[in-house]
C-alpha cells in the first residue's frame, strides 16, 4: 500500500538531487534548472499533505492553493532569473559560475 | 492508483531528474527536467489534485521549460568544457545531498501519519456534497458533482482562491506584473555600459 | 454656565497662538509674493492679538490643552495654557508693547531693505512669546523659551552686513544657551522629582501635598539644585550677572526690538517665569538667598555700568539691566519672606508689578531713543546731541515722563510705586539688599538725569542735533499712548483690571519711602548739577566705562580653557582614540578579514555548499537535538 511517506521520500530525494545539483554543476541554466525541481519536490510535498489531511470528506484545498501560488512564483522567478542570466552572458559572454568573482574578498 | 503506477511515475520523476543533474548537454538537462516534471503531474494526479497536476504540465513542463529551452539556443551554450570537473564540488554535491535525504526520511518516517495510505484516508465525496449542498446553496454544480461521486477539483480550487484566498490572489498579480517590469527592465540594453 | 465660558477660554488662547505663527509662516513662505503686504499682515496679526488679550482679561481662569503631542502610558505632553491672573497681565503687557512697536517700526524701518524680514521675525517673537506667556507647564515653557532665544536672534543680528550685530546676535544667543542648559537641568530634576509632572498646576500641588512635600525637607540640597537651575534660565533670558554680558551688546539690533524684546517682554520673561516658578524657590531659602543675591549684584552693578556709558542705547540697556535685577532680587526677597514666615503670597507679586510698570515706561524710553536716533540721522553718541528739548517737544515730554518713572518720582509715577513695593519687601526680608536696593536707586536717578541733561537740554552740539525734527506722527503715537499707558498705571483704578500685577499692600515703612525720596535727590541732584551745560564727561571711571572688564575677563577665561582643555583633549584623543579606538579595531578588523578571506574566495558553488551546509545543520539541530533536550 502506498502510504504518506512514500510520497515524502519520493520528494525528499528529489529535493536532495536538486540540491546536490545546485552546489555540482557549474552551468548557471543548470543550476536554475535544479532550483525548479526543488520548488516541485516543495510542492509534491504539499499536495501530499493536503490529501491526507481530510477536512468534511474533501482534501485540504489551502495546501493547493499555496502550491498554486507557488507555481505562479516560480514561474515569475523563471522569467527574472532568466533575463538576469542573458545580462550576465552578455557582460561576461559565459553562463559559468566560476565567471561570477565580483564577491571575491 | 496501484501501487506500480506510483513507482513507476516515482522512478520517472527522480531517474529524469538525476539526468538533469547529470547531463553534459544543457539541452539534455532541460528535456530531462520536462519528462521529470511530467512524473510529478502523475503523481500529483494520483493525489487526486487533478488541477495542479495539469497546470504543473502546462506551466512548468509547457512555459517554464520552453523559455529555458529558448535562452539555451539563445545563449548558444555548449556542453560543458572538459575542463577538470571540479571533484571537490562532486563530492560536495554527493554529502550534501545524500545527508539531507537521510534526514527528511528519518523525519518523514518520524511523521505520526506516516503509514497512513490513501484508502486510510478515504474521500467521502457524497457527504460532503450533501453538505455543501445544505450549507451553500449558491454552489449547485459543485454539490451536485459532489453527490455524484465526481471530485470537481478545479471548481473547489476556484472557490478556495477566490474565497479564501482572494487578497492573496491580487498580490500574486502585482508580483507577476512587478516580474515583468523587472524582465524588461533587465533585457534592455543599458547604453551607458555598453559604451 | 460653565461649558461656553471653558469653551472661549479654550480657543482664545489658541488663536493667541496661532495668530503671530500662521503670520510668521506665511511671511516665511511667501515673502516675495507678499511683499509690502506682509507688513501689513504683521501688524494686523499684533492687533487682533492685542484684541484678543483685552478679552482674554475678562476671561476665567482655567487651563485648557491646546494641543497634545506626546501621550506615552501616563506620560504626557501637551501645549496647555494656563489662564490665570498673572497670565493675562504678562499677555496684556506683551500684546500692547507688541503692537506699538510693530506700528513703530513701520516708521522706524520704512527703508530699511530688510523690512519684510524684520517683520516676520517679529511675528515670530509675538508667537513664541505669547506662548512663553500662556504656558502651562514647563515643557512647553522651555520649547518657547527656545523660540524666542531663536527669534531675538535674528533679530538682533538684523543688520547681520554689520560684523558688530553678526557677532552680538551670536553672543546673545551662546550666552543664552548656557542659561538654557541650566533650565533644562532644572526642569528634568523637578520632572523626575514629582514624577513626570511639570505642569504648574501639577508643580505647584505637588509642592503643597505631593511628592515634592516631602523632599523639600529631605533632599534640601536636591531642592536647591532644582530651584537654582531653573533660575538659570532667568539668568540666561533676563540677563543677571554673570550672563549679563549679552543684553548691551544686543542693542546692535534695531532699536524697536530693543525696546519690544529687550526691554519689556522677552528679558522680562525670566521674571515672569520666576515668579510662576515661585513655589520651587520658596521651597529652598538657600536658593532664594542666592537669587536675591545674584539680583541684587546685578542691579547695581548695571547701575555703576551705565553712570559711564555715552551711548544713548546703551545706557538705556544698562538700566533694563539694573531693573531686571530689582525684579530678581524681589522674587528672591518675597520667596525668603515668604519661607520664613510660612503664609501664602497673594497673587500679587512686587517683581511682576515692576515688570508691568517697568516694560511701559522702558519701552517708551527705548521708542523715545529710537525717535531721537532716527531724527539725528542714526547718531548714537549722547555727546553728539543736546539740545533736543525744542526740536523734539513730543519726544522730550514722553521721554521726561518715562526717566521720572524710572528715577522713581514720588507719588505721581507708576515707577514709584513699584520700586517702594520692591523695597518694602527687601526691608523686611533682608536689610542688606534693601540698602543696595536704595543705593542702586540712587545711582539710576543719577544716570539718567545725566543722560536726559545731556540729551535734551543745553545747546545742540552737532549739525545733525542742530537739524533734528520731530519724528514722523506713525513714531510719535506709539510714544505718546505708551506715556500715557505709564502714566495710567500709576492710579489703582486702572491696575484694577491687571490686578495680577500688584501686590497686597503692606503696610509702608516709613524708611523705605525716606530712603528711596532722598536717593532721588541725592542721585538727580548730582546728576543735575555736574553735567549741566558740559561738553565732555567731567567724570571719568574706566572700570565703570568698560563694564568692569567682564568680557574681557570672560575672554581670558574662555581662551585659558580652551587652551588648557584642547591640551587634554588632544592628549586622551592620541591615547585612547588614535590608539584604542582607532587603531585597535582596525587591526582586529584586519586580521579577522584576512582569516575570513579563505571563505569568500568568490566561488559560488562553495557559497552554496556553505548554505546548504548550514541549513542542514539548521535541521539537524531543530529537528534531532532540541526534542532530545526536551523541548
Amino acid at each position: 500500500m502506498i502510504t504518506l511517506s512514500h510520497y515524502l521520500i519520493v520528494s525528499g530525494l528529489l529535493f536532495a538531487l536538486g540540491l546536490a545539483g545546485v552546489v555540482a554543476r557549474r552551468n548557471i541554466i543548470i543550476i536554475y534548472m535544479c532550483l525548479e525541481m526543488m520548488l516541485s519536490a516543495a510542492n509534491l510535498t504539499l499536495v501530499a499533505f493536503s490529501r491526507f489531511h481530510v477536512l468534511a470528506g474533501l482534501p485540504d484545498y489551502s495546501a493547493q492553493a499555496l502550491v498554486f501560488f507557488t507555481i505562479t512564483v516560480a514561474a515569475a522567478e523563471v522569467a527574472v532569473g532568466l533575463a538576469i542570466i542573458v545580462a550576465l552572458y552578455r557582460s561576461k559572454q559565459s553562463v559559468e559560475v566560476e565567471s561570477v568573482t565580483k564577491l571575491q574578498g | 492508483m496501484p501501487a506500480l503506477l506510483f513507482y513507476l511515475f516515482a522512478l520517472i520523476t527522480l531517474g529524469f531528474g538525476l539526468m538533469v543533474v547529470l547531463a553534459r548537454n544543457p539541452v539534455t538537462s532541460a528535456l530531462s527536467l520536462a519528462m521529470s516534471f511530467v512524473g510529478l503531474a502523475a503523481l500529483f494526479i494520483s493525489l487526486d489534485a487533478f488541477f495542479i497536476g495539469t497546470i504543473q504540465i502546462l506551466v512548468y513542463a509547457g512555459a517554464v521549460m520552453v523559455l529555458f529551452l529558448f535562452i539555451i539556443m539563445l545563449l548558444d551554450i555548449k556542453a560543458e568544457s572538459d575542463r577538470m570537473t571540479n571533484v571537490a564540488a562532486i563530492v560536495g554535491a554527493i554529502v550534501l545531498g545524500s545527508v539531507l535525504a537521510v534526514q527528511i526520511a528519518t523525519v518523514s518516517a518520524a511523521h505520526h501519519q506516516s503509514d497512513l495510505s490513501v484508502n486510510d484516508a478515504a474521500l467521502n465525496l457524497v457527504a460532503a456534497g450533501n453538505q455543501m449542498a445544505a450549507t451553500k446553496t449558491d454552489l449547485p454544480t459543485i454539490s451536485k458533482d459532489l453527490k455524484a461521486g465526481i471530485l470537481p477539483d478545479t471548481k473547489l480550487m476556484g472557490l478556495a482562491l477566490f474565497q479564501q484566498y482572494g487578497f492573496h490572489l491580487q498580490v500574486m498579480g502585482l508580483l507577476l506584473m512587478v516580474g515583468t517590469v523587472g524582465v524588461v527592465v533587465l533585457s534592455k540594453r543599458d547604453k551607458e555600459v555598453a559604451r | 454656565m460653565t461649558p461656553p465660558a471653558q469653551e472661549t477660554s479654550a480657543s482664545l488662547p489658541t488663536l493667541l497662538l496661532l495668530l503671530p505663527f500662521l503670520t510668521a509662516l506665511s511671511i516665511l513662505i511667501g515673502h516675495k509674493l507678499l511683499k509690502g503686504a506682509s507688513v501689513v499682515l504683521s501688524i494686523a496679526s499684533a492687533a487682533l492679538c492685542f484684541v484678543i488679550s483685552l478679552m482674554l482679561l475678562d476671561a476665567r481662569d482655567s487651563a485648557p490643552i491646546l494641543l497634545p503631542f506626546i501621550e506615552i502610558g501616563k506620560f504626557r505632553i501637551a501645549l496647555d495654557a494656563l489662564i490665570d491672573q498673572q497670565s493675562r497681565g504678562m499677555m496684556f503687557i506683551v500684546t500692547s508693547i507688541g503692537l506699538l512697536v510693530h506700528l513703530f517700526s513701520l516708521g522706524y524701518m520704512k527703508d530699511d531693505e530688510g523690512k519684510v524680514r524684520f517683520f516676520g521675525s517679529l511675528s515670530l517673537f509675538m508667537f513664541s512669546m505669547t506662548g512663553i506667556v500662556l504656558a502651562g507647564n514647563l515643557f512647553m515653557m522651555f520649547i518657547f523659551w527656545e523660540l524666542v532665544g531663536l527669534s531675538s536672534y535674528l533679530l538682533i543680528g538684523h543688520w547681520f552686513e554689520k560684523p558688530s550685530a553678526a557677532e552680538a546676535c551670536k553672543k546673545a544667543f551662546l550666552t543664552n544657551r548656557i542659561g538654557d542648559f541650566g533650565f533644562m537641568i532644572g526642569i528634568l530634576m523637578l520632572f523626575m522629582a514629582n514624577h513626570g509632572d511639570v505642569s504648574f498646576i501639577g508643580l505647584k500641588s505637588g509642592f503643597a501635598e505631593g511628592p515634592l512635600h516631602e523632599m523639600t525637607q529631605t533632599h534640601t540640597t536636591f531642592m536647591m539644585l532644582a530651584a537654582l537651575g531653573i533660575f538659570m534660565g532667568a539668568v540666561g533670558k533676563s540677563a543677571q550677572f554673570p550672563l549679563h554680558v549679552w543684553l548691551p551688546d544686543a542693542m546692535e539690533g534695531p532699536t524697536p526690538v530693543s525696546a519690544l524684546i529687550h526691554a519689556a517682554t522677552m528679558v522680562a520673561a525670566g521674571v515672569f517665569m520666576l515668579v510662576r516658578c515661585s513655589f520651587v524657590i520658596e521651597a529652598s531659602p538657600d536658593a532664594a538667598t542666592i537669587i536675591a543675591w545674584i539680583g541684587g549684584l546685578t542691579a547695581l552693578m548695571a547701575a555703576l555700568m551705565a553712570t559711564q556709558q555715552n551711548d544713548i542705547k546703551r545706557v538705556l540697556a544698562y538700566s533694563t539691566l539694573s531693573q531686571l535685577g530689582y525684579m530678581v532680587m524681589a522674587v528672591g526677597l518675597l520667596a525668603i519672606q515668604v519661607s520664613v514666615s510660612h503664609h501664602e503670597a497673594g497673587p500679587g507679586h512686587p517683581a511682576m508689578f515692576h515688570l508691568y510698570t517697568h516694560a511701559f515706561f522702558k519701552a517708551m524710553l527705548f521708542l523715545g531713543s529710537g525717535a531721537i536716533i532716527y531724527a539725528c540721522h542714526h547718531e548714537q553718541n549722547i555727546w553728539k546731541m543736546g539740545g533736543l528739548m525744542k526740536h523734539m517737544p513730543v519726544t522730550f515730554a514722553t521721554f521726561a515722563i518715562g526717566t521720572a518713572s524710572l528715577m522713581g518720582v514720588p507719588f505721581i509715577t507708576s515707577g514709584f510705586w513699584s520700586k517702594e513695593s520692591i523695597l518694602g519687601v527687601g526691608f523686611e526680608a533682608c536689610r542688606p539688599l534693601f540698602w543696595v536696593g536704595v543705593f542702586t536707586a540712587m545711582l539710576t536717578a543719577f544716570y539718567m538725569t545725566r543722560m536726559f541733561v545731556i540729551t535734551f537740554l543745553g545747546k545742540p552740539r552737532t549739525e545733525n542735533a542742530h537739524h533734528a525734527v520731530e519724528a514722523p506722527i506713525i513714531m510719535v503715537l506709539p510714544l505718546v499712548v505708551l506715556a500715557a499707558l505709564t502714566v495710567l498705571s500709576t492710579f489703582e483704578s486702572f491696575n484694577r483690571l491687571l490686578a495680577a500685577m500688584i501686590p497686597n499692600h503692606a503696610e509702608g515703612h516709613p524708611t523705605v519711602m525716606i530712603a528711596s525720596i532722598a536717593a532721588l535727590i541725592i542721585g538727580s541732584g548730582a546728576g543735575f548739577f555736574l553735567y549741566k551745560g558740559k561738553d565732555s564727561d567731567p567724570l571719568n571711571i574706566k572700570l565703570f566705562a568698560n563694564k568692569f572688564y567682564f568680557d574681557e575677563i570672560y575672554a581670558v577665561i574662555v581662551k585659558v580653557l580652551q587652551d588648557q582643555l584642547a591640551w587634554v583633549v588632544t592628549g586622551l584623543e592620541r591615547m585612547f582614540v588614535d590608539g584604542i579606538v582607532a587603531r585597535l579595531p582596525a587591526f582586529i578588523a584586519v586580521r579577522l578579514g584576512s582569516a575570513a578571506r579563505v571563505l569568500t574566495g568568490g566561488h559560488l558553488q562553495a557559497y552554496t555548499f556553505l548554505l546548504g551546509a548550514g541549513v542542514l545543520m539548521v535541521i539537524y539541530l531543530v529537528v534531532f537535538v532540541l526534542p532530545q533536550l526536551g523541548h
